[in-house]
C-alpha cells in the first residue's frame, strides 16, 4: 500500500474543516470516543459539527478557526493518507507554505456561491510556487445552489482561465456538499448530472509520481557513522537519505561541492548490503576512495552533476515579523547543510492575488518575492523546478534562532 | 522506475524516521532518547538501531520511573538495554517527592501522570539534554496532532503551540539557546495501526502485557482496570479476574485493559482494525479535560 500526502486549501468559511471531518467520518476513520467527545461540544444545525475532528486547540475551538497546520491520518483498502490542514486565514500563509512544502496534491475549495475569490487566487499561486503537481478543485456547498450543474461549469471554466499560467501539471474538478457528504466519499444522489469521481475514489486512483522517482540522482549525507571498534575498524559510512533517483553499487560518484571523485563501494542498511537503493530510502553508503566528507556535502553520479555556486537566485516566503530586508545575514540551511548567507537584493514582490510583480525595499511576514542571495560557501543544488529536494532551503535568524524565510532556489 | 520499485507506506514512514533521528544525532550535543518499555518507544529502538549500525546510538536511552509502572514493562526496558548494549539512564518520581520537589495527588485513583513532568525536567537539566527524542504520534490525540516534528520548549519546559517554527520540507531547525530543549518525535505521522504492522513486519519484540492474559481488575467508569498496590480498593469495587491486554501501556493506575482473546499478533491487528475507540480512550489521564493533553503539555510534559 502506498502513501500519499496532500494540503486542503481554501478560504476561512469554505467549509475546509467540515470537509476534512467528512473525509474522516465517512471513510469510517473516527473513533466513537472522538465522536461523543465532539457530541459533548455541541452541534450544529442538529448536525454533529465534524469540523471539531480537525481543530485541536483550545483557542481555534473557541474562536472556531483553525490557527495552525495540523495532520490527520487515513487510510482505505487501497491507499494510506496524510492530511496537512492548513489555515485559510490570509496571516497564516506561512502556515500554508509549511503544509503544501511536503505535499503531493491540493485540494483546493471553492464555495459555489462565492465563485473563485481573493484567497483561491493566492492559495492556487502557492500551490503551484511549491510545484505541488496535482490540484483538485472542490466545489463546496453545491446544495446551496441547488445542485446547478451550470453554476459548476461557471466556476470550472473560471478557474480554468485563470490557472492558464500558473503551469499546474493537471486540474482535477469535482462538485460537493461537505456537510451533506455529497461526492465526497459517496456519490451524490441529487447530482444526476455529474458522471466524474467522487473526491475519494479520485484520491485514491490518482496515480502520484514524485520527484524522488523522476529525477537525477542525489544523496545529501547526513552523518558520518564511524564505530571505529575492533569489528568495524575503518568502517567509514556516509549515512542519510537519497533524495531523489537511485545508486548502485559500482557507480562512479562526485562528492559535491569539493568535487572528488570515487566509486560506491557498497550501500548498506541494518538488514545487510544492498545492490541498489532509490529514493526515499534512508541508508549507509561506503566509498572505494578515503576522502574527506562530511555532513552536509552531496554524492552525485559522476556525470549528473548539478550547479554549485555561491550566488543563488530564489523565491522566498517571509514568515517572520521581522522584515527581510537586504544586507541582512541568516543562516541558510539547504538539505543536511548550513551555511551562513547575506541577501543581497530584492528583485521584486509577488502580489500573490494577481501574480504582479512589484518593486520592493523588502519584504514582511507572509510576503512572497525573489532575492538575490550569496552565501559563504559554495553549495550544489538544483532548480525548485526539477528537483524541491535539492532545490529548497530554509533561513534563520541567528538570533531568535526561528525558522524565518522559505526558499525556492531558481 | 516501475511501480515494483515504489516504497510502501511503512518503508516510507521508517526512512522518513531514520532520517530524523540522524538529525538529531548530527544537530545537537546531547540528545536523550526517552524509553518507557511501551510498543512506541520499542518501535524507536528498533529504528535507531536502523539509523546508527554498526555505531553505537548517539544517546542513551532514559527512563522517567514513575514507580506506577507495570513489573513486565521494566523488565523488558532493562533486558532489551542490555541486550543491544546502550546506556539506560533511569531516575525516579518517587526521589522528587522524597526532596519535596513534586507533591503526590490525593484521592481514590492518585495519578503520578502530573508530577513525572517534574522529574523529567530536573533529569534534562542534571545531564543537560538539549533534545530529547520520544515515540509520541500525531494521531493519539489532537493536540499531538498539531506538534511539529522537532518542537522547540522554553527553559520552563513549556510548549506554546501558537510560538510554533514552520517545519518545511524535511528541513528540521534544531537550533535552540542555551536552557532551551527540543522534543523530537520520529514516528509523529505513524498511527497506531502503522506502528502494529511495522512490528509485525519487523518481527519486533515486545513485553507480554500486550498480549491476552489473566488477571484481577476492577471497573472504573466503564473501563478495565488492573488491581495493583497503587489503587484503593473500597468496598464497592468488585475484583474479577478477566482475560485481558492492554493496547496502551502507560502507569498502571491510568492505563485501563481491553478485554481480548487476541494473544498473537495477527489477532491484535485485526482487532485494532476494527475497533471503534481509540488508544487513548483507554487512558484516564487524557479524559481529564477536554484540553487535558495540551495543558500537560504547555506545562513541559512530553
Amino acid at each position: 500500500m502506498d502513501l500519499l500526502r496532500f494540503i486542503t486549501a481554501g478560504s476561512v468559511d469554505d467549509g475546509k474543516s467540515t470537509l476534512i471531518g467528512r473525509l474522516l467520518y465517512d471513510s469510517k476513520s473516527v473513533f466513537q470516543d472522538q465522536l461523543d467527545a465532539i457530541e459533548r461540544a455541541g452541534q450544529v444545525n442538529g448536525e454533529i459539527n465534524l469540523a471539531l475532528l480537525t481543530d485541536g486547540l483550545k483557542a481555534e475551538r473557541e474562536q472556531g478557526i483553525t490557527i495552525d497546520i495540523a495532520y490527520k491520518y487515513f487510510s482505505t483498502p487501497k491507499r494510506k493518507f496524510i492530511i496537512a490542514d492548513a489555515p485559510g486565514h490570509v496571516q497564516y500563509t506561512r502556515n500554508m507554505v509549511t503544509g503544501a512544502s511536503n505535499s503531493d496534491l491540493a485540494i483546493i475549495l471553492i464555495d459555489a456561491r462565492k465563485g473563485v475569490i481573493e484567497q483561491t487566487y493566492r492559495h492556487s499561486y502557492i500551490v503551484s510556487l511549491l510545484r505541488i503537481p496535482y490540484v483538485v478543485v472542490c466545489i463546496n456547498k453545491m446544495d446551496l445552489v441547488d445542485f446547478s450543474e451550470t453554476r459548476f461549469e461557471e466556476i470550472k471554466n473560471q478557474y480554468t482561465e485563470f490557472a492558464k499560467d500558473l503551469g499546474l501539471e493537471s486540474i482535477e474538478f469535482i462538485p460537493i456538499s461537505a456537510l451533506r457528504g455529497d461526492n465526497v466519499v459517496d456519490p451524490s444522489t441529487d447530482m444526476g448530472w455529474w458522471k466524474g469521481n467522487t473526491l475519494l475514489g479520485y484520491l485514491e486512483e490518482v496515480e502520484i509520481l514524485s520527484d524522488e522517482k523522476k529525477h537525477q540522482p542525489r544523496f545529501p549525507v547526513q552523518y558520518v557513522i564511524r564505530p571505529q571498534t575492533n569489528e568495524h575498524h575503518d568502517y567509514r559510512g556516509y549515512a542519510g537519505q537519497i533524495r531523489s533517483g537511485s545508486f548502485k553499487k559500482g557507480d562512479q560518484i562526485t562528492v559535491l561541492p569539493s568535487g572528488l571523485k570515487s566509486k560506491i563501494k557498497s550501500i548498506d542498511t541494518f538488514a545487510g548490503s544492498i545492490d541498489e537503493a532509490h529514493a526515499p530510502m534512508s541508508v549507509t553508503i561506503l566509498l572505494e576512495d578515503d576522502i574527506d566528507i562530511s555532513r552536509g556535502d552531496m554524492i552525485v553520479p559522476a556525470n549528473e552533476e548539478p550547479s554549485v555556486s555561491q550566488e543563488l537566485e530564489a523565491d522566498i516566503c517571509w514568515m517572520d515579523a521581522k522584515s527581510l530586508l537586504p544586507g541582512n545575514k541568516y543562516l541558510l540551511r539547504q538539505t543536511t547543510g548550513s551555511v551562513k548567507s547575506a541577501v543581497k537584493e530584492i528583485s521584486f514582490r509577488i502580489e500573490t492575488q494577481t501574480h504582479e510583480k512589484k518593486s520592493a525595499d523588502q519584504l514582511s511576514l507572509n510576503e512572497i518575492g525573489r532575492i538575490k542571495i550569496k552565501t559563504a560557501k559554495p553549495i550544489a543544488y538544483d532548480p525548485y523546478a526539477h528537483n524541491r529536494g535539492t532545490g529548497s532551503f530554509v533561513l534563520v535568524d541567528e538570533g531568535t534562532n526561528n525558522t524565518v524565510g522559505a526558499g525556492m532556489l531558481i | 522506475m516501475t511501480t515494483k520499485s515504489r516504497l510502501s507506506h511503512l518503508q516510507q514512514l521508517e526512512a522518513e524516521s531514520i532520517y530524523i533521528l540522524r538529525e538529531v544525532a548530527a544537530q545537537f550535543e546531547r540528545p536523550a532518547l526517552l524509553f518507557s518499555g511501551g510498543k512506541d518507544s520499542i518501535t524507536l529502538v528498533h529504528l535507531a538501531l536502523k539509523a546508527f549500525r554498526p555505531g553505537k546510538f548517539p544517546f542513551p536511552l532514559v527512563h522517567i520511573d514513575t514507580g506506577h509502572n507495570f513489573q513486565e514493562a521494566l523488565d523488558f526496558r532493562d533486558e532489551l538495554a542490555a541486550k543491544i548494549g546502550e546506556k539506560l539512564i533511569v531516575r525516579y518520581v518517587q526521589d522528587s517527592i522524597d526532596q519535596g520537589k513534586a507533591v503526590e495527588e490525593k484521592g481514590k485513583f492518585p495519578s503520578r501522570n502530573g508530577i513525572q513532568t517534574v522529574t523529567l525536567l530536573d533529569t534534562i537539566a542534571e545531564f543537560k539534554f538539549d533534545a530529547c527524542i520520544g515515540g509520541a504520534r500525531r494521531d493519539e490525540e489532537k493536540a499531538r496532532a498539531k506538534e511539529r516534528v522537532f518542537s522547540v520548549r522554553d527553559e520552563f519546559g513549556s510548549w506554546d503551540p501558537k510560538l510554533q517554527r514552520p517545519e518545511l520540507w524535511n528541513i528540521y531547525n534544531g537550533k535552540i539557546h542555551v536552557g532551551e530543549n527540543v522534543r523530537v518525535f520520529p514516528i509523529s505521522n505513524w498511527t497506531e495501526l502503522d506502528v502494529w504492522e511495522y512490528i509485525r513486519s519487523e518481527n519486533i519484540a515486545l513485553p507480554s502485557l500486550y498480549f491476552s492474559h489473566k488477571r484481577e481488575i476492577v471497573w472504573r467508569d466503564d473501563l478495565v482496570f488492573p488491581v495493583s498496590k497503587f489503587i484503593t480498593l473500597d468496598n464497592t469495587d468488585k475484583v474479577e479476574e478477566r482475560t485481558v491486554r492492554f493496547r496502551t501501556v502507560g502507569d498502571m493506575t491510568c492505563t485501563a485493559a481491553v478485554e481480548s482473546e487476541a494473544n498473537h499478533i495477527d489477532d491484535i491487528i485485526r482487532e485494532i482494525q476494527i475497533s471503534r475507540t481509540t488508544e487513548r480512550g483507554s487512558r484516564l489521564d487524557d479524559k481529564r479535560s477536554e484540553a487535558a493533553m495540551e495543558d500537560r503539555k504547555r506545562g513541559g510534559y512530553f
